[in-house]
């Protein structure tokens, strides 16, 4: 299929899905409402929902609220993962005692946490960072502790054998296999960076995306709701795009899945 | 001894590999160690190249990894230019079987990582690694990343990263395996063609007798395993310089060829009944 007939097909379902809301939240079918615009508002309402936020201005504070959210939890919980996987994938005996544990905070449900945070850090941007860093934290640890591990024998032996140290090891050896882990996994991490601000603001917040569809949501503003999720949705692809790029960049060692070898 | 004859009276003494009665065990889980070599004595003389034949699973690559210096010996002992080996032979280079260039980083960095490592600034190395990149055969491949070149052309530059740091040993295990045969013919006469110019000690592990023959100047063979021994060593009394496909039509190569192969099928044959009975 060539880009251009694939790019018209992909817009074509957008507009006949839009189209299908437009009409039946309008229009009565056989006397009946089936979409009732009370439940779930109107493409036009919508639209001029999020229009009106970007011409009046206040969503950019929300969307900035956001977006520091997500990279202070990117940041800080990548931080704790290289380090802690680093570490766990070093010290086989850490790693032991500490198993259980682990496996037990990773396993809890991060939502019941938020009140806690709350509770902690306030009703600020730090108790969703703080939920943000629990998400992000355990999917960068156990991609590096995967990719520490996971360094093939031969070509440890071979770094041995060209002479390499424990420093020079590190560097040119777990370092880029641990690395490479972590960035196949960078969507996903960044994504939860994201979700644990939303969930964050949603629960409790004074600003952001989060806190935006929940106010609309308090006073049965569907309209608000959808357009807030409008947002949301434009927001993580603008930043799903800027990861593929900085994959792009950083992994030009590895094979593509299709690759057009010259 | 051949054209190594010549060589400084000490030569004798101190031998380029000397492996003395190993013996390789590993620990199992509940019993006797399992036996994976019985006392080999072996020995390579500075300049000469040595292959190991024998069949799948008999211990070669393991008494390669003793004289890197990778493996200890259960028992018996190892030295390199007569100093025992303790921790890793850092006079050895040592090419392996399997893929073992670094995957992130490009020809060019692969080749230069070896001076880097013992210090010498990127600015020197990589025109050195350039040079030799040239000398493989791939002097306009060093911006790619290995994924991005043919199996041939990794182990090109892998030789090229063992041999920059001019080892005075080298230790190479099956190292064109992989590869089709016309490539390991390439492969091999590049090799000889390498060597020739300053006649490193080589212990180049094979299962392939008619490479074995072709490369070598000595042809040592291991019985099948569990706890295989060195049951011949043949002297190869072809020229050199050799290319590998002509050599293969002397009539002196087929005779070594029969003699050798008839004590090494009987092995073979055993090799296999072992591998099925297990």
């Amino acid at each position: 299929m060539s880009r251009v007939t694939l790019l018209t097909l992909q817009v074509l379902v957008g507009i006949a899905a839009i189209a299908a809301w437009y009409v039946f939240s309008t229009y009565p079918v056989f006397g009946k409402m089936l979409l009732p615009p009370f439940f779930f508002s109107t493409p036009v309402d919508v639209a001029s929902q999020v229009i009106a936020w970007f011409a009046s201005g206040v969503i950019w504070k929300h969307l900035w609220v956001t977006l520091q959210e997500s990279i202070y939890a990117f940041v800080l919980g990548s931080a704790g993962g290289i380090l802690v996987g680093f570490w766990f994938a070093r010290q086989p005996i850490t790693a032991a005692v500490f198993d259980p544990y682990v496996k037990m905070v990773n396993a809890l449900p991060r939502v019941v946490l938020a009140p806690i945070f709350t509770l902690w850090f306030g009703l600020g941007i730090w108790s969703k960072v703080a939920l943000g860093i629990t998400l992000v934290f355990f999917i960068v640890f156990f991609n590096v502790y995967q990719g520490v591990k996971e360094v093939s024998p031969t070509v440890l032996a071979n770094a041995r054998m060209l002479g390499m140290n424990e420093r020079q090891l590190m560097r040119h050896v777990y370092w880029p296999s641990a690395m490479s882990w972590m960035f196949s996994s960078l969507h996903t991490s960044v994504g939860f960076a994201v979700v644990g601000a939303v969930v964050g603001e949603y629960l409790g917040a004074a600003a952001g995306l989060g806190y935006l569809i929940q106010q609309a949501e308090g006073v049965f503003d569907v309209a608000g709701v959808f357009a807030g999720m409008l947002v949301l949705a434009a927001f993580v692809i603008v930043i799903d795009f800027l990861v593929t790029l900085v994959e792009r960049r950083l992994l030009v060692w590895r094979p593509a899945p299709a690759d057009n070898r010259p | 001894m051949g054209e190594g004859a010549a060589a400084s009276p000490q030569a004798h003494a101190a031998q380029a590999v000397a492996l003395n009665e190993v013996v390789v065990a590993f620990r199992v889980a509940r019993g006797q160690p399992f036996i994976a070599v019985e006392r080999a004595t072996l020995n390579v003389a500075d300049g000469e190249f040595v292959a190991i034949v024998g069949p799948t699973g008999c211990g070669k690559s393991t008494l390669l990894n003793i004289a890197a210096g990778l493996l200890t010996p259960y028992a018996g002992s190892a030295s390199v230019f007569g100093a025992p080996i303790t921790g890793l032979n850092r006079q050895a280079g040592y090419l392996f079987q399997a893929d073992a260039l670094f995957p992130w980083k490009t020809a060019l960095e692969n080749v230069a990582i070896g001076l880097e490592t013992a210090g010498t600034p990127a600015s020197e190395a990589r025109p050195r690694a350039q040079e030799w990149l040239k000398r493989v055969g791939l002097g306009a491949f060093g911006d790619r990343y290995p994924h991005m070149l043919s199996g041939g052309q990794r182990k090109r530059v892998g030789l090229a990263q063992v041999l920059i740091r001019d080892p005075k040993i080298l230790l190479m295990d099956e190292p064109f395996g992989p590869l089709d045969a016309q490539t390991r013919q390439i492969m091999g006469n590049l090799l000889l063609d390498l060597w020739s110019t300053d006649r490193k000690a080589v212990l180049f592990v094979t299962h392939d007798l008619e490479e074995a023959i072709a490369l070598s100047d000595r042809v040592v063979i291991m019985s099948a395993g569990p706890g295989s021994r060195i049951i011949g060593d043949w002297r190869v009394p072809l020229a050199r310089p050799r290319d590998i496909s002509e050599v293969k039509l002397d009539p002196v190569f087929h005779e070594l060829h029969r003699d050798i192969w008839h004590k090494l099928k009987a092995e073979v044959v055993k090799g296999y009944a072992q591998a099925e009975g297990a």
